[in-house]
């Protein structure tokens, strides 16, 4: 066991699956030489060589297509997005091939390849760089989204993208990057992608999240120990597939659900979880299933960001009241 | 100046003032009165100052994250100078210098870095759109800005800037291919200050020089020393005339260098030599046309110190306005998201309005 903050666990990862598997490559706008903007491929090029983990020019679309090339030829390609909100260029070849390839080609080139992002605020950021975007991958059929909030889970989530045949959207809560340590094992263990974890077991409310938001979530939850009801936290983990299962089974024993995320609230996660609340655990619920999220607006520059931003006051009271509903 | 007798391919690059501040092309040098040449030097300083001290501020945790600019204030006011007023500024996010010259005010400029929208909301009649930060993409707000003023039948150009990390970018292509084909007056200037953030310009392209790109789009490319501002005049003048003239885009290469970190969250020593930072200094555009201006009898130490002095106090001052400048409102985020609000945007402004009055704005 070891101490490690979210991005060490990454970084860990990262030269873990590339011992193990030579087909690993990893690249990207500054990911090699200097290992990256917040330093997450740092010392990998020194380790496994300039071939195999590379600076790019700057051009997303290529950093996506040449993954889904690469793919085809047998790599297994963990690219990186500077920032989430440069993915724009690149997204074309998200969508359109990376997403499809495995389909198109009736299975004969399968996408093994998980791109990186850091996404979401708090970092007081300049445009571009707190924008939380799951959303736009989730709705694309064919690819995985995966959000950890632990360095813990960070690892076993990586380690189980890379070596999923499918393409992975892996989403890095920046904010939580060097936030907080955990102990976590040395060696290599995978956890399931689509399958979400319950963080606090309760009875009388279920309470989902993922990513940063995650934290504030507990935060609130601990804010709200004395009163008299109980909350059930799950972490979704991986946004798509989303664990329907976990949150039905949680809904259908509180009859209550809240959904928090930082994305905006227009067809956010929270839209998809409470349709799936409405059609499979309807006659359960005792009070109207509930979403926090930031509101429909351009994150803010980081003086007005206060007003986009989900706090924990905030949380706990919305928690309260549905719970409290009568 | 004939753009042709620059020819990237074979080499050529446009120098007019050397480091030492001496005229080395005595034929192209530009005939501009004194005013003119002590408002380039001004901007440049300013720019200089303003640059400086946001850096302190930011290590002292006063400012935010910005791009500072350092280096390159010649590559930006030559062609500001070459301008007229109603051409357009299309910046990418390094140009504290061309935008102060174009007539923003400093207190815009601090206000956006210091991470206040309104800093963007510019005097339109100055014609400069806001700081844009993903990498590239202005280029095609100047193939419209410029397509746009050809049909409307006027004379204005669109001079847009972009890094050598930008040439890279898909959209550098396609917007010099789109302002070309309809002969669009635009004026592309690649500040190529050597470095996007830690990735050196030999891991950019294969090409001898940016400028060679322009041979792809069928109109002219042309290298110049982008520390010396006259040059840079010189070249943007030429491609203005030709931009006016109905002949389409020109493709600036200013060689440069960023003599600061890409933004104040980068450090550049893990990845470039104290020695190649201290030959780029010695190249400084700012040196080199105080020499060139002293030796016009139009400038001197006595005037610099008073100059220097009055700046510091005037960019202190700035400052102080920008830090007690009331921070953004709940209707400022919400009401310009769209021209006119949407119910539902309207019903969650009134309820976090409402959370506000209940438990106060964080």
């Amino acid at each position: 066991m070891a101490e490690k903050t979210l991005l060490q666990a990454i970084n860990d990862t990262l030269a873990q699956q590339m011992r193990k598997d030579e087909r690993v490559v990893v690249y990207g706008e500054d990911a090699g030489y200097e290992g990256g903007v917040f330093r997450v491929t740092a010392g990998l090029q020194k380790e496994f060589g300039a071939g195999r983990v590379f600076d790019t020019p700057i051009a997303e679309a290529a950093i996506v297509g040449s993954a889904v090339g690469m793919a085809a030829a047998g790599l297994r390609p963990v690219p990186e997005i500077q920032f989430s909100g440069f993915m724009f260029p690149g997204y074309n070849q998200v969508a359109v091939h990376m997403a499809r390839m495995h389909n198109r080609s009736r299975g004969n080139y399968p996408q093994p390849i998980v791109l990186r992002m850091p996404y979401g605020g708090g970092v007081k950021a300049l445009e571009h760089h707190s924008e939380s975007l799951e959303t736009l991958f989730a709705h694309i059929p064919g690819l995985k989204v995966v959000i950890p909030s632990t360095p813990y889970d960070a690892k076993g989530l990586l380690a189980s993208a890379i070596q999923d045949d499918d393409p992975t959207i892996y989403m890095e809560p920046k904010r939580i990057y060097r936030a907080f340590k955990q102990d976590i094992p040395e060696e290599e263990y995978t956890i399931p992608l689509g399958k979400a974890k319950i963080r606090r077991k309760g009875k009388d409310v279920t309470v989902v999240s993922y990513g940063a938001m995650m934290h504030d979530v507990l935060k609130a939850v601990d804010e709200l120990k004395d009163e008299h009801f109980s909350v059930e936290v799950i972490d979704l983990r991986t946004v798509s597939p989303i664990d329907t299962e976990t949150v039905i089974e949680s809904v259908k024993k509180t009859g209550r659900f809240v959904v928090v995320h930082e994305a905006v609230k227009t067809l956010g996660l929270g839209s998809e979880l409470i349709s799936r609340v409405n059609e499979e655990a309807f006659f359960h619920l005792e009070a109207q299933p509930t979403r926090i999220t930031a509101p429909d607006i351009t994150v803010p520059l980081p003086r007005g960001e206060r007003h986009h931003t989900v706090d924990v006051s905030r949380i706990a009271r919305e928690i309260k009241r549905v719970a409290t509903f009568e | 100046m004939k753009l042709e007798n620059y020819d990237p391919l074979a080499g050529k690059q446009l120098q007019i003032l050397d480091a030492e501040g001496k005229i080395t092309n005595k034929s192209l040098e530009p005939d501009l009165d004194s005013e003119t040449l002590l408002r380039m030097y001004k901007t440049m300083m300013l720019a200089r100052i303003a640059d400086t001290k946001a850096l302190q501020y930011q290590r002292q945790g006063r400012m935010l994250t910005f791009a500072p600019v350092k280096g390159q204030e010649g590559a930006q006011v030559g062609p500001m100078a070459a301008a007229q007023e109603g051409d357009w500024l299309v910046p990418a996010f390094r140009e504290m210098a061309a935008m102060l010259y174009k007539g923003i005010p400093l207190k815009q400029l601090y206000l956006y870095w210091y991470g206040n929208e309104i800093g963007s909301q510019f005097d339109k009649s100055l014609r400069v759109l806001p700081v844009n930060v993903p990498i590239g993409s202005q280029i095609n707000h100047a193939a419209g800005i410029a397509y746009a003023s050809k049909l409307q039948g006027k004379r204005d150009a669109a001079i847009t800037f972009i890094g050598d990390g930008g040439t890279s970018h898909g959209e550098f292509h396609e917007g010099l291919n789109f302002a070309a084909v309809y002969d669009s007056p635009m004026v592309a200037i690649i500040q190529n200050n050597q470095y996007a953030i830690s990735t050196p310009r030999s891991l950019q392209s294969k090409a001898g020089t940016l400028a060679q790109k322009a041979v792809g789009y069928g109109i002219p490319g042309i290298q110049v020393d982008g520390n010396d501002p006259l040059a840079m005049y010189v070249a943007t003048k030429a491609a203005l005339d030709r931009a006016r003239a109905g002949e389409g885009p020109t493709l600036i290469e200013a060689m440069t260098y960023r003599l600061g970190p890409h933004t104040t969250s980068d450090d550049p020593t893990l990845y470039r030599s104290e020695e190649e930072v201290k030959a780029w200094q010695a190249k400084d555009p700012i040196l080199r046309f105080r020499k060139y201006l002293s030796n016009k009898k139009i400038w001197n130490k006595d005037k610099d110190k008073e100059f220097d002095d009055e700046t510091k106090r005037y960019v202190k001052d700035i400052f102080k306005e920008v830090e007690n400048y009331p921070h953004p409102t709940l209707d400022e985020v919400y009401d310009y998201t769209y021209a006119v609000p949407t119910r539902e945007l309207k019903r969650q402004k009134a309820a976090q309005q409402q959370r506000y009055e209940e438990e106060g704005d964080q």
